[in-house]
Order: structure tokens, then sequence, then C-alpha cells
């Protein structure tokens, strides 16, 4: 669900590893070019693979760290319908999690590996899941909002050069759309309510619409992997074209709900025929990737205590199966 | 798709098909992790099944896969790309002949 463009800030990627000719190098990339989807066992530049291991390794820890928020709401769901349909799409993004996890897989990095750099704090997941679920009316928000914009995020890497991480983006993109439209209901049903109600939608859009904002990641100016990216297939349109297109379709989506957009400066563009939009505060941006978002320390600590006590579940399926395996040789 | 050394934690890694309705063929999905195969087939129901994309699954042990290397693709393939005469357009019959 909720890829951002994480990929666009970090280490430049590294110049073609020694042992790589140019010859795989060109023909690889004139396979790219041709829309030639790469495979597991076909030849790829190492910075094509790293950059990868890391998108789709983030992009899956993102999803894991995802339940937390929303999983925050499923006991006080205000009917047996929206705690049904809570757990439903908590359980799909683990469910997204585990396709990613096997897409990444697929490159040559361990689960174990990659469950270990989330744990260790070394993995980064999307900074929209720092920010906490206050109210009935975020869960609502996440789902219009933060669903909303990881879909115009994800939409293109369906088409993606690497084909195990297109499959599974197809996989999520088919299933996400339930996601956007399920908060999109909450958030009208709040809307229509009462003066309280109201209050509490309005209130938990102005909280989120700037991290939703921000999860398109840094502005083109400030994209470093951007153009590698591009040329390798693994990104489809920039940051800022898919903000752009995200606040497009969201602002009359508000304006329906009867909701404020929280930013004065906000306008339509007759010239261009786009919203435009104030400032972002890049500043908090990068505080809550670095750690210090409201709930960076709480998610972690979460994941680990959820590692911790499911080791004797883990430990004794373990057993379980040698036990199995002794009793009967041929079943694996 | 291969696990190799270093990995030892995880638990064998099982490959999923999914037979979408009878009378079709079972078809590859992704994979799970799993002890045994037992707990591989409800992973995998858990998965990749949660609407009703399949009345069938297989599992197998990803490493008792073993596929064609992409190296032997040519080699493989090639000699079948020159045999057009193979498909039925590569005969040129009269407009007026019917039924062929």
């Amino acid at each position: 669900m909720y890829t951002q463009a994480l990929d666009s800030h970090g280490k430049e990627p590294v110049p073609a590893a020694s042992g790589e000719s140019a010859a795989q190098a060109q023909r690889f990339q004139a396979r790219v070019d041709a829309e030639d989807k790469i495979e597991p066992k076909d030849w790829m530049p190492d910075a094509y693979r790293q950059t990868l291991i890391r998108q789709i390794s983030q992009h899956a820890h993102s999803e894991i760290v995802g339940m937390l928020p929303e999983g925050n709401w499923i006991t006080r769901a205000p009917s047996l319908r929206r705690k049904a349909v809570l757990i439903a799409k908590v359980q799909d993004e683990g469910g997204h999690g585990m396709y990613l996890y096997s897409a990444a897989e697929t490159l040559g990095i361990s689960r174990a590996q990659m469950l270990e750099q989330l744990l260790s704090g070394a993995a980064k997941y999307s900074s929209i899941f720092n920010y906490p679920t206050l109210t009935w009316a975020d869960v609502g928000a996440i789902g219009w909002l933060v669903d909303g914009a990881a879909i115009m995020n994800q939409i293109p890497i369906c088409r993606c050069s690497y084909g195990p991480y297109a499959r599974a983006m197809v996989r999520i993109c088919k299933e996400e759309s339930f996601h956007q439209r399920q908060g999109f209901e909450i958030m009208l049903t709040l809307a229509q309510g009462s003066d309280a109600q109201r209050a509490m939608a309005q209130d938990a859009l102005n909280r989120w619409w700037w991290p939703s904002i921000m999860m398109f990641g840094p502005s083109d100016a400030d994209s470093k992997h951007t153009a590698q990216s591009m040329r390798w297939k693994i990104k489809r349109f920039s940051n800022d074209e898919l903000r752009q297109k995200f606040i497009d379709i969201t602002v009359p989506q508000a304006q329906f709900l009867g909701l404020a957009i929280p930013d004065r400066e906000l306008r339509w563009d007759p010239g261009t025929q786009h919203y435009l939009i104030g400032a972002i505060d890049w500043n908090e941006f990068h505080a809550v990737l670095a750690g210090h978002g409201p709930c960076n320390r709480e998610r972690l600590e979460a994941r680990r205590a959820a590692d911790e006590a499911g080791r004797w579940v883990r430990e004794a399926a373990a057993a379980h199966a040698r036990k199995q395996h002794g009793r009967t040789p041929q079943a694996a | 798709m291969t696990l190799e050394a270093g990995m030892s934690e995880d638990w064998p890694l099982y490959e999923v098909f999914i037979r979408s309705r009878s009378g079709l063929e079972h078809k590859h999905v992704g994979s799970v992790h799993a002890a045994d195969a037992r707990m591989a087939i409800e992973h995998a129901r858990d998965v990749y099944t949660r609407r009703q994309e399949g009345v069938s699954l297989w599992v197998v042990r990803s490493a008792d896969i073993i596929a064609s290397d992409p190296e032997e693709a040519d080699a493989l393939f090639e000699p079948a790309r020159d045999k057009v005469y193979r498909h039925p357009t590569f005969y040129a019959i009269p407009e007026e002949v019917k039924n062929l």
C-alpha cells in the first residue's frame, strides 16, 4: 500500500561494479528500453539489484509497520461492519508485505536479513506511519489520503522492469482500491454527521494532509535517484508529477465532503489547469524520516515485541516439522 | 527464488500455485515461508486467496524446482524461431477453397 519515494534520497547509485562488462550492461539496457521484463535469474547490473532490494524491502517494511496505526482502532471500531472491514484491510497490508518480501527475496536477500534490518532500525519505511491515529476519523483519513497517495505511487510500478516486483504490484493495486473507498466512506459518514463528527473529520484531514503530500518524497530538484531509476524503468513518473496528480484529484473530493484543505495558499490555476499548494515543510519530512517523528520509537518497539512474543511459536513449529519429518521420511 | 547460506533462520521457501477455477491449470503466484508443507498450504491460503482467487493450491519446495538457465535460452528456444512452417498461416491457400 504505501510505497513512498524513499528511494530518492540516500546513497548515489554506484557505477558499474568491477567484473561487469560494458557489453552486458548495454544488452541489459536494450532489453529494458524494449520493455522486456527482467526475471530473477537474468543478468542484471549490481546497482540495479541493490536499488531494487532497497526499494522493495522498504516498501515491504512500510506495509508491515503500516498495520500498526490502523490496528490501533480494531478494538474500538464503531460498529461490527467497520470492525470487519478494518480487520480485512489490516490483513491485506500484512499480505502486501508478504508479496513484497517474496519479490525482494528473488534478488538474493533473505527474509531474515530484511527483518533484521527493520528491527535494528537500519531499514527505512514510509514516514507516514510515524504519525499517531488519535481518533476514529484518522482511520478514514488514512484510507482516503494515505492509500490514495499510495495508489498513485504504485500504479506506475505495475509496469516496473523487474518482473516479480511488477507482478506483486498488480496484485496489490487490485486490493488497494477497496482500502481507499472504505476510507472515503468513513469520512463521508462523519462529514454528514453531527457537528462533533464533522469537526473530527476536519481535524483528521488537518493532521494527515501534509504528511500524505510528503509521501511522494522530496521535490524533483532534490531527488537524487530519479534519473537512473527512470532509465531502468523502475520509476515512470517523477515525485512532483505524482504529487500534483494526487492533489488535483483529491482537492475536489475534499470539497465534496465539505472539508477544508489545511493550506491557505491552495488555489486553482486556470493557466496550468492544476491546483497549486503552499510550501511543503521539508524539515518536518526529514526529521520524521531521521527518527524524530511522533511515533518512530513506538512503531519499532511494537515490531520488536511482536517478534519476541512470536519466538516460541516459531520454535514450536520448527520442532513439530522436525518431528514429523523424522516419522515419515518422504514428507518434506 | 533460491535460498543460500547465511539464511538459516528462515523456514524453507515454498512456491505457490493456484487453480483459479476448475477447468483451468494451476498458475504460479508467489512464494511463502513455512516450517512444513501443511503450514505452507495454510500460509498460501492466507496470503494468496483472500478474495476467492482459487479452488486448489499447490506448494512446492523452491529448492526442488529445476529451472532452465537464461544463458541457455538461445540454445533451447532459438531453433524454433525459423520453423514458421509449423504455423497454419505459413501456407497460402486460394480464397475460394473453403473449410481449410
